[in-house]
């Protein structure tokens, strides 16, 4: 779904220069740190129980981007991966599929394989993921060359540096560009490191950033720094997309991802969702977890509310 | 709010409060009956079930318990201020024990969501007791002049906005310094204050120090007038209010009062706008708008009203309004019949002057007493629901042009008791802060409460204040050289 | 030949109203005399009309006064002192004819009360470090009490001590930022008219101080009752007045200093703090401080 052109047109005047872009992002109301986390924190205590709570476990598993990001990736590990995303739970067949594997680019064919003929997607990170730090041209063919082998979807990291040193134009120009490699087929997601961003107010600034340049999904965090997704920085990011939309009538997904493991937490992130921007985005379209671990327990704990016994690691596939 | 993902009851046990069919006075350290018999019964507001049958206390029971006060005072006042400190640690420590109990209880007489009673009410109630229980001992450095007097048998008088809340302002401090106290609690919400007085026994207080009078306003009344009674300590209407100031009138009984508000919660155009708007919220639907401190004049200013009522609109969509004892409810019963139809008559009186009233959908439940969340727009200071308290879940939404304007318009009110600003720019806080006529001012926050902080009015929102070094005040004789006072 | 003994000039006390000296309004005097019964002075008999005008002065001086800095109200306040020092004679002689003082007890009056408004200019600038501070509560918020002064105050001056009684209770009053409507000592008025001049010439602005001469009793009926005053010190008000006053008072809620039973009273004590705590309001401010955010990178 095209998403540049609309938002481009509502706000055009926004991204004319380097000033105006300036401007505007300064101009977005401020955040209040202490009110934010409360209001995180009182949503949290939303007691999810019984239908609700089967409800929100299976959408929470389709909402999974299920992720191995690391250096010791083999293709092996990630058919594993894909085998479960596409049938996360062996023994229960009403379990849903996640949404998508996510893998560094060399490993997405693999990945395409092994979640071939599902519903699973397959989301390749990309631009020099997680730093960020190399040349345009690299992070570009970075992109193009996961796209050419089949990644459905697009995790980019912005160029913290640039945005931290005022240079706003350089990451909206640099999204912009990953946007185009991205073509029609690869949806992009773009992923602010918000632990490095460090503030609220600039949390929000990069909302906007990334869904002006023409973001489909923003996103919270690599996972590879001390701080990723929070309510509280997930909560901001929920209200720039409702915001976004009422402005421009464009619908933009959100992800956190990096630190969501238990069950307890992703519906937290669930309730976040539901009372701030509602039932739109309730659904894998547009909103994901990124996260490993968070799979299992909420199979352990949808085994649970099956059969009324705990669960125990052993009765969950370890991929 | 209809959504995929509907949230399934999820009711706090209520088996975890066992309340006895009937309740006596509790005078000396026992429970006992009114001289006269006399009973009364309280109900649950969200179901309108009886919950309990109450003494209710006469004159002769007041009398019964100022004096049962009065012998202990005696022995209690002369203890080291470190052995009431330890009293007071104990009767903290027991309320902790118990939160969940008394957490259930006070739901369920009062009508606020379990959300409430549990996360704010309970823990801000140990709290209170922890902190006057250290004051105790130091007493000497509180800056009353060394070896601070207490009064004497302190009346007390509480409110059913917050029943154990209000009894802990009360009791707290009166005990720390040494007084003993009668208290007479609302006669919608009697119980906490009884289940009180089985802490105390829990706690080994000595009898007499503490007596629970359950009745109505002229239980209260007869309790403010005995004459041997040396503080008077009122939480509640700015009418009563003034009654009790003249009864205690040409005494030397020591009067502190806690009445009524219309806050104004001014929101400035560099507001932080999502958290202004949970301020707002929380501001005036905290406790269903019962709340003397509660932010029920909106003051934005012009050019972001559109912007600011559409979000304000859109967050009260997702309010959940139900079962007081369901973890999920924001908004619960309005407390009595009485406090229902008085803020039907003034929403009525608001829409027949002109403001136009505005409410999510929101279905109510068939019995009990509901209000749904209002907001009116269209208000102006000469409205009646811009001057009057409403004393619930009703927001009046009024506009200025400067913080000038702001500030004369915050200040133009009988009352003073509380006020918010939202605003990023620090020294318009500090400038507005400075110039409005309140007790208390939340800047970018609103509804927050300490026992560290004094709390307490301006003007006819009552004097003195509760809470703090502050609050000591109250309960100890003045230290004035010239001569007593 | 004998010389005339020179003829004096007497003086015609004036209220002293928003900065200026008016007769009262309602055109009434009555007689002032000493100990002695020797006429002293025909002193204005206030109206209830001219406490309406004091409050209004009174009212319309607070925004700027309670606004000053606290070091300029020192200021300010230690100029009176020194405007007295230099009409010491004036003062020892008033003071000595309404109270039957020798001439040596009035001066000794006199010095006590130069010193008393010392001791409250020094306190403008010193009151708010003592009765507020930061408050530790649990959570990221700064919470900050302060005291404020709490408006217009009626001062009912003690009816013996006519100086020294009088600017003990007038001097907390303003020391703290209130403005004040004054009601003489009713048999012993002079002192207080005269302080009134005093005030005239100290750089206190027209209206923080406002005195008015009479029976207290007319005069502290409509301030009692008047909706625009916020506090009255009822040092000079017998029990039946003071309870009388009280009851109004209740209308608006004012603030009530009951008076001191006569017998008990030290005006020569050094005074506490508690007759300023009695006109200050507590303001407690709040707001969120939080975390300067969260960051690091661990690759």
């Amino acid at each position: 779904m095209p998403t540049t052109a609309p938002a481009a047109r509502a706000l055009a005047d926004v991204t004319a220069s380097d000033g105006t872009l300036r401007r505007f992002l300064h101009g977005l109301p401020g955040v209040d740190a202490v009110g934010l986390e409360a209001r995180a924190a009182s949503l949290g205590t939303r007691s999810i129980k019984t239908t609700a709570k089967a409800y929100a476990i299976d959408l929470a598993i389709a909402m999974v981007d299920l992720t191995t990001l690391e250096g010791a990736d083999t293709p092996g590990k990630v058919r594993a991966l894909g085998a479960k995303a596409v049938r996360p739970d062996p023994t229960d067949r009403t379990t849903p599929s996640t949404a998508a594997v996510c893998v560094y680019p060399d490993m997405v064919a693999t990945a395409k394989a092994a979640v071939a003929g599902s519903s699973v997607k397959v989301a390749s990170v990309a631009t020099a993921f997680p730093a960020g730090r190399a040349a345009i041209g690299v992070k570009l063919a970075d992109v193009r060359e996961a796209v050419a082998a089949g990644a459905d979807e697009i995790d980019m990291v912005i160029d913290r540096g640039a945005f931290l040193a005022g240079d706003y134009m350089k990451v909206y120009d640099e999204i912009t560009a990953v946007k185009e490699a991205c073509g029609t087929s690869a949806r992009l997601k773009v992923i602010f490191e918000t632990g490095e961003l460090s503030t609220y107010d600039n949390i929000r600034r990069a909302s906007w950033l990334g869904m002006l340049a023409g973001a489909d999904f923003i996103k919270t965090s690599t996972g590879k720094v001390a701080v990723n997704a929070t309510p509280a920085n997930t909560l901001l990011m929920l209200e720039a997309v409702r915001d976004f939309r009422a402005q421009t009538g464009v619908q933009v997904g959100v992800k956190p991802a990096g630190g969501i493991r238990t069950t307890k937490d992703a519906i937290k992130f669930l309730v976040l969702v539901n009372e701030t921007v509602g039932e739109d985005w309730l659904d894998n379209h547009w909103f994901r977890f990124g996260a490993s671990s968070l799979l299992n327990d909420l199979l352990m704990q949808r085994q649970k509310l099956a059969t009324g016994r705990y669960s125990g690691p052993d009765y969950v596939t370890v991929d | 709010m209809a959504s995929v993902f509907e949230y399934a009851p999820a009711p706090e046990s209520r088996s975890i409060v066992d309340i006895a069919p009937s309740y006596g006075l509790f005078i000396d350290g026992e429970f006992t009956e009114a001289a006269d018999g006399k009973v009364f019964k309280t109900v649950s507001p969200s179901t309108e079930e009886v919950l309990s049958e109450i003494a209710q206390a006469g004159e002769a029971d007041v009398d019964r318990a100022v004096k049962a006060a009065r012998k202990a005072f005696e022995k209690w006042s002369a203890l080291p201020g470190s052995e009431r400190a330890k009293y007071l640690f104990r009767i903290a420590r027991i309320i902790q024990e118990r939160s969940r109990e008394l957490a259930v209880l006070e739901t369920l007489d009062n009508g606020k969501p379990i959300k409430e009673t549990r996360d704010a009410d309970l823990p801000l109630v140990a709290a209170h007791f922890f902190y006057y229980a250290g004051w105790a001992d130091k007493l000497d450095h509180a800056g009353f002049g060394t070896s601070p007097k207490p009064l004497g048998v302190a009346g007390q008088v509480i409110p059913w906005n917050f029943p154990l809340l209000m009894l802990a302002w009360k009791i707290a401090p009166a005990l720390a310094t040494g007084n003993t106290v009668v208290l007479k609690p609302a006669e919608t919400t009697p119980l906490s204050a009884l289940f009180f007085a089985d802490i105390c026994r829990q706690a080994g207080l000595p009898k007499g120090v503490v007596n629970i009078l359950p009745g109505y306003g002229d239980t209260g009344a007869a309790l403010v007038a005995h004459p041997d009674v040396n503080k008077v300590a009122f939480t509640g209407s700015t009418a009563v209010g003034k009654e009790i100031a003249r009864t205690v009138a040409g005494t030397r009984k020591k009067l502190t009062l806690e009445l009524g508000g219309k806050g104004a919660n001014i929101v400035f155009d560099d507001a932080p706008i999502d958290q202004a708007v949970e301020g707002i919220v929380n501001g005036i639907f905290f406790n269903q708008g019962q709340v003397c401190c509660a932010g029920s004049r909106l003051l934005v200013q012009e050019s972001i009203q559109d912007e600011l009522l559409d979000s304000l609109k859109r967050r009260l969509s997702t309010l959940r309004l139900g079962d007081p004892l369901d973890k999920n409810t924001d908004i619960g019963a309005i407390n009595s019949a009485e406090q229902l139809s008085r803020i039907t008559s003034l929403v009525e009186q608001g829409t027949a002057e002109g403001a136009e009233p505005w409410s999510p959908e929101c279905e109510l439940p068939s019995s009990g007493y509901w209000f749904a969340p209002t907001l009116f727009t269209n208000v102006t200071q000469a409205h009646t629901i811009a001057r009057d308290e409403i004393f619930g879940p009703v927001l009046s939404v009024l506009t200025f042009r400067t913080p000038d304007e702001a500030v004369a318009k915050a200040n133009n009110t009988q009352y003073g008791l509380s006020a918010g600003i939202w605003s990023e720019k620090g020294s318009r806080i500090l400038a507005v802060a400075n110039r409005l006529r309140a007790g208390v001012v939340w800047s970018n926050t609103f509804n927050k409460f300490d026992p560290t902080s004094p709390f307490g009015g301006y003007k006819e929102s009552g004097f003195g204040r509760e809470g703090g070094r502050h609050g000591l005040e109250a309960y100890l004789a003045p230290s004035s050289p010239e001569g007593e006072r | 030949m004998n010389a005339v003994e020179r003829l004096t000039v007497l003086k015609t006390y004036k209220l002293y109203v928003g900065g200026r000296f008016p007769r009262s309004e309602s055109g009434r005097v009555y007689e002032v005399t000493d100990s002695k019964n020797n006429w002293l002075a025909n002193a204005p008999l206030s109206s209830r009309k001219d406490a309406r005008d004091a409050v209004v002065a009174a009212r319309k001086a607070f925004g700027a006064w309670s606004g000053a800095t606290a070091y300029n109200r020192g200021q300010i306040l230690y100029r009176v002192a020194e405007m007295l020092e230099g009409r010491k004679a004036q003062f020892t002689r008033e003071v000595a004819d309404a109270e039957g003082l020798s001439k040596s007890k009035a001066a000794d009056q006199v010095d006590a009360t130069i010193d008393r408004w010392v001791w409250y200019a020094g306190w403008t600038d010193k009151i708010a470090q003592v009765i507020g501070g930061a408050n530790p509560v649990a959570g990221p918020y700064f919470n900050l009490s302060s005291p404020e002064p709490t408006g217009v105050v009626a001062v009912l001056a003690p009816q013996k001590s006519s100086f020294l009684g009088l600017v003990s209770v007038l001097a907390p009053v303003i020391a703290t930022g209130s403005t004040a409507v004054v009601v003489a000592s009713e048999h012993a008025p002079l002192p207080a008219l005269s302080l009134g001049e005093v005030l005239a010439t100290s750089d206190v602005p027209g209206g923080v101080v406002n005195i008015l001469s009479g029976r207290t009793a007319e005069i502290a009926t409509p301030l009692a009752s008047h909706q625009d005053v916020n506090a009255i010190d009822l040092a000079g008000a017998d029990e039946l007045l003071a309870k009388e006053l009280e009851i109004a008072a209740a209308d608006n809620l004012k603030r009530v200093l009951r008076p001191q039973p006569v017998d008990k009273v030290d005006w020569s004590a050094t005074p506490g703090i508690d007759r300023m705590t009695a006109f200050l309001e507590t303001k407690t401010v709040w707001h969120p401080t939080g975390s300067l955010g969260a960051s690091g990178s661990s690759y």
